[in-house]
C-alpha cells in the first residue's frame, strides 16, 4: 500500500526490493498465482520466442503500471477496465511492430500471443492489484519484478522442451551426433503442449517441496 | 523356509523404530510381507480380515499373465526365424525370445521398483505392490525392438506422473502401463509404430525371406489391405507380428479364466468392452463406407491389442468404474471407442489404448452420476411412501 508519511521514499527501498523480487520466487505470477498459464504453454516450445516473450511481457507490464498509476486519482472507478485496456493496448502494439521490425522471425513464431498479451491476466492483475493503488515508482518496480518472474519460469520451460524435444538450446544443437549414432533419440512429447503443463506441475512441485510454507492445508 | 522366517525375526528389530536400518522400514516390510503372509489381525470390531492381500491379489494377475508371457517369447523366436527363412524348432524359438524379451521384463521391473522404493522412503509409506503387476504388463505391451533406454524414461515417468504424484498404488487416475506405451507411442513414435519394428532385428533396409513384410494385421486393415490379414484362427492362435504380449489370444483366455475364477477381475467391464467392440463393429458393417469398415466383427476383436487391452487394462480395478452400472457403461465405451479409433484414425492404429485412458479418465465421472441418480430414485420413492 501506498506510504504517504514518507514522499521520498528512495528508490531501492526494502519495500521496493521487496516487490521487485517478490515475484521471483514466494509470490511467482505463474507458479503461485497460476496466471499467464496459456502462453506459458504456446511460447515455450523454443528458447529464443520465450526470452523475446518474457522482454515484451516485462515491459508492457512495467509501464502499464507506471502509465496506470499516474491516472489513477483521476479515472473514473467505473470505467477503469476500459481505461486500463486502452494503456496496455496501446503498449502492446508498439511492443508488436517493434518486434516485426527487428526481429521478424521470431514476430513470427510468436504469432498471434504477442497481441494476446493484452489479455494476459498478469497484466491486468497487477493494475487492479498494485497500481492503482501505489505511487508510480514502486507500481513501476512491481511491474518490472512480476515480468521477470513471469520471464523465469518461461525461460526454464523453454530450456527443457528446447533441450529434450529437439537437442538443442537457443538454436544450437547440444547433444552430440555420437548420442544419436548410439540410438539417442529425441523426445517428440517434449515439443507437445501437454509436456509444457507437466514441466510447470514439476516447477511447482519443486517450488512447494523446498518452501513448505507454500503448502495449503 | 523356517530358517528365512527365524532370520528375518532376527533382524526384524533393527529395521523397526529406533534400530540402525529404521529409515528403510518400509523396503524391509515390502521384503517380509512377500515372503510370507503378513500376521496382522483386526483387534477391534467385527471386521474380518481376508488372508488375500493386495500382494496376493497382484501375484494371482501376474500368474495369468505368464501363459501370454511365454507364447510372447516364443513369439518373438518364431517372426525372428520366419523372416531370415530358417527353420527351427520349439526350443530354440523360446530360447530366443527369452533372450529378447527378459531384458525389457528385467529394465522394467527395476525401474519401476526404483521410484516405488524411492517414493516410499521419502514418504515414510509402506511399498506398494502395484507395480508387480504394471512391471509385467509393460514389456507385453512393447514391440521386441524397443531401445531399452526408453523403457526405463517411460516406466519413470508412468510411475512418477501416472501414480507418484496421486499418492500411489490405489490413487491413480491412469493406468501405469498404458501410461508407459502412451508416453513411447507420442515421445518416441517411430520405434512403436510401422513395421519393422515388431520383428526382432528387422529394419525397413534388412534383407528378408520373399512374402514376409512384418506388417501387423493392425497396419493391413489401416492400409485396406484386407485379404492380407489372416484368418481368424491364425489371429486366434497368434502366430503374427505385434506387441510381445497380445498376439495370442488363446493366451490371454488363459489368464482370462485365471483371473475370472479367482474372482480378481471383474467379468462385467471383460464381458462389456467385448459387447460394445462388436456394437460399433456392426454399426460400421451397416455403413461399410471403405473396406475397413466392412471387416467382421469376430475379426476386428481378434485383432490388434483388443481382447488383451480388455482382460488385463480395462479391468484394473483402480482406474475402471467401481459402480456396477458403472463398469457396465465404463466397458461399452471403452469397446466402442477402441473401434472408432482404429477405424476412422489410421494414424493411431491401435485405438485400445487411448480409449482406455480417455474412459479412465470419465471413470470417476460415471461413478458419479451413476450414485446420484441412485439417490434420486430413491429419494423419489421415499417421497411417495411420505404421502400416502
Amino acid at each position: 500500500m501506498a506510504n504517504s508519511t514518507n514522499d521520498k521514499e528512495p528508490i531501492f527501498s526494502v519495500k521496493n526490493l521487496k516487490n521487485l523480487t517478490g515475484p521471483f520466487n514466494l509470490n511467482n505470477p505463474i507458479t503461485i498465482q497460476v496466471l499467464g498459464i496459456c502462453s506459458a504453454l504456446a511460447v515455450t516450445v523454443q528458447m529464443k520466442p520465450a526470452i523475446v516473450m518474457a522482454l515484451s511481457v516485462t515491459i508492457v507490464t512495467a509501464f502499464s503500471n507506471l502509465i496506470i498509476s499516474f491516472l489513477r486519482n483521476t479515472i473514473p472507478t467505473s470505467i477503469r477496465i476500459i481505461v486500463q485496456l486502452v494503456v496496455v493496448a496501446t503498449l502492446v502494439i508498439i511492443v508488436d511492430q517493434v518486434l516485426k521490425a527487428y526481429v521478424y522471425d521470431v514476430s513470427k513464431k510468436l504469432s498471434v500471443f504477442v497481441g494476446l498479451i493484452i489479455t494476459n491476466c498478469i497484466i491486468m492483475g497487477r493494475l487492479e492489484a498494485f497500481a492503482m493503488g501505489n505511487k508510480p515508482i514502486p507500481s513501476f518496480i512491481d511491474g518490472i519484478g512480476n515480468g521477470i518472474g513471469y520471464g523465469i519460469i518461461l525461460v526454464i520451460i523453454a530450456f527443457f522442451r528446447e533441450l529434450l524435444g529437439s537437442g538443442k538450446i537457443l538454436g544450437m544443437s547440444v547433444i552430440p551426433p555420437s548420442f544419436y549414432e548410439m540410438g539417442y533419440r529425441d523426445n517428440g512429447m517434449m515439443i507437445l503442449p501437454p509436456m509444457a503443463l507437466i514441466t510447470i506441475g514439476v516447477i511447482i512441485w519443486v517450488q512447494r517441496s523446498r518452501n513448505k510454507s507454500l503448502i495449503e492445508k | 523356509m523356517k530358517a528365512l522366517r527365524k532370520y528375518l525375526d532376527k533382524i526384524k528389530p533393527q529395521f523397526s523404530e529406533g534400530g540402525k536400518f529404521s529409515k528403510l522400514h518400509s523396503t524391509f516390510g515390502a521384503f517380509e510381507t512377500f515372503l510370507f503372509v503378513p500376521d496382522k489381525v483386526t483387534y477391534k470390531g467385527a471386521h474380518i480380515r481376508d488372508s488375500i492381500d493386495l500382494k496376493r491379489t497382484m501375484s494371482i494377475v501376474v500368474i495369468a499373465l505368464i501363459p501370454a508371457l511365454i507364447f510372447g517369447m516364443w513369439n518373438v523366436g518364431r517372426q525372428y526365424y520366419v523372416s531370415i527363412g530358417e527353420s527351427t524348432d520349439i526350443i530354440k524359438n523360446l530360447w530366443f525370445g527369452f533372450l529378447k524379451v527378459m531384458p525389457i521384463v528385467i529394465v522394467s521391473y527395476v525401474t519401476g521398483l526404483t521410484v516405488e522404493f524411492i517414493f516410499a522412503q521419502i514418504r515414510k509409506h509402506e511399498v506398494n505392490e502395484g507395480f508387480l503387476v504394471t512391471g509385467m504388463l509393460i514389456p507385453l505391451v512393447m514391440p521386441v525392438n524397443i531401445p531399452l533406454w526408453m523403457v526405463v524414461v517411460a516406466t519413470a515417468f508412468a510411475v512418477v506422473f501416472g501414480k507418484e504424484v496421486f499418492g500411489g498404488t490405489g490413487m491413480n487416475i491412469f493406468n501405469p502401463a498404458l501410461l508407459t506405451r502412451a508416453f513411447i507411442f507420442f515421445a518416441y513414435p517411430s520405434v512403436i509404430s510401422g513395421d519393422s519394428v515388431w520383428t526382432y532385428g528387422l529394419t525397413s533396409t534388412s534383407k528378408v525371406v520373399d512374402g514376409f513384410s512384418g506388417a501387423t494385421p493392425m497396419a493391413n486393415a489401416a492400409s485396406y489391405a484386407i485379404d492380407k490379414i489372416p484368418d481368424n484362427f491364425t489371429l486366434f492362435l497368434g502366430n503374427i507380428p505385434g506387441s510381445i504380449g497380445e498376439t495370442s489370444k488363446l493366451a490371454i483366455l488363459i489368464g482370462a479364466s485365471i483371473l475370472l475364477i479367482t474372482g480378481i477381475a471383474n467379468w462385467r467391464v471383460m464381458f462389456s468392452v467385448i459387447i460394445g467392440g462388436v456394437g460399433m463393429t456392426l454399426i460400421f458393417n451397416v455403413f461399410g463406407a471403405n473396406p475397413y469398415m466392412q471387416i467382421s466383427p469376430l475379426t476386428q476383436i481378434l485383432m490388434g491389442g483388443f481382447m488383451f487391452g480388455a482382460v488385463f487394462m480395462a479391468t484394473d480395478p483402480v482406474t475402471a468404474s467401481q459402480t456396477h452400472t458403472g463398469q457396465y457403461i465404463y466397458g461399452l465405451l471403452i469397446g466402442m471407442f477402441a473401434i472408432l479409433i482404429r477405424v476412422l484414425n489410421p494414424a493411431y492404429p491401435e485405438g485400445m489404448m487411448l480409449s482406455i485412458l480417455l474412459m479412465n479418465a470419465f471413470a470417476p465421472l460415471i461413478d458419479h452420476y451413476v450414485i446420484e441418480s441412485n439417490i434420486k430414485r430413491r429419494l423419489k420413492r421415499a417421497t411417495i411412501n411420505s404421502k400416502s
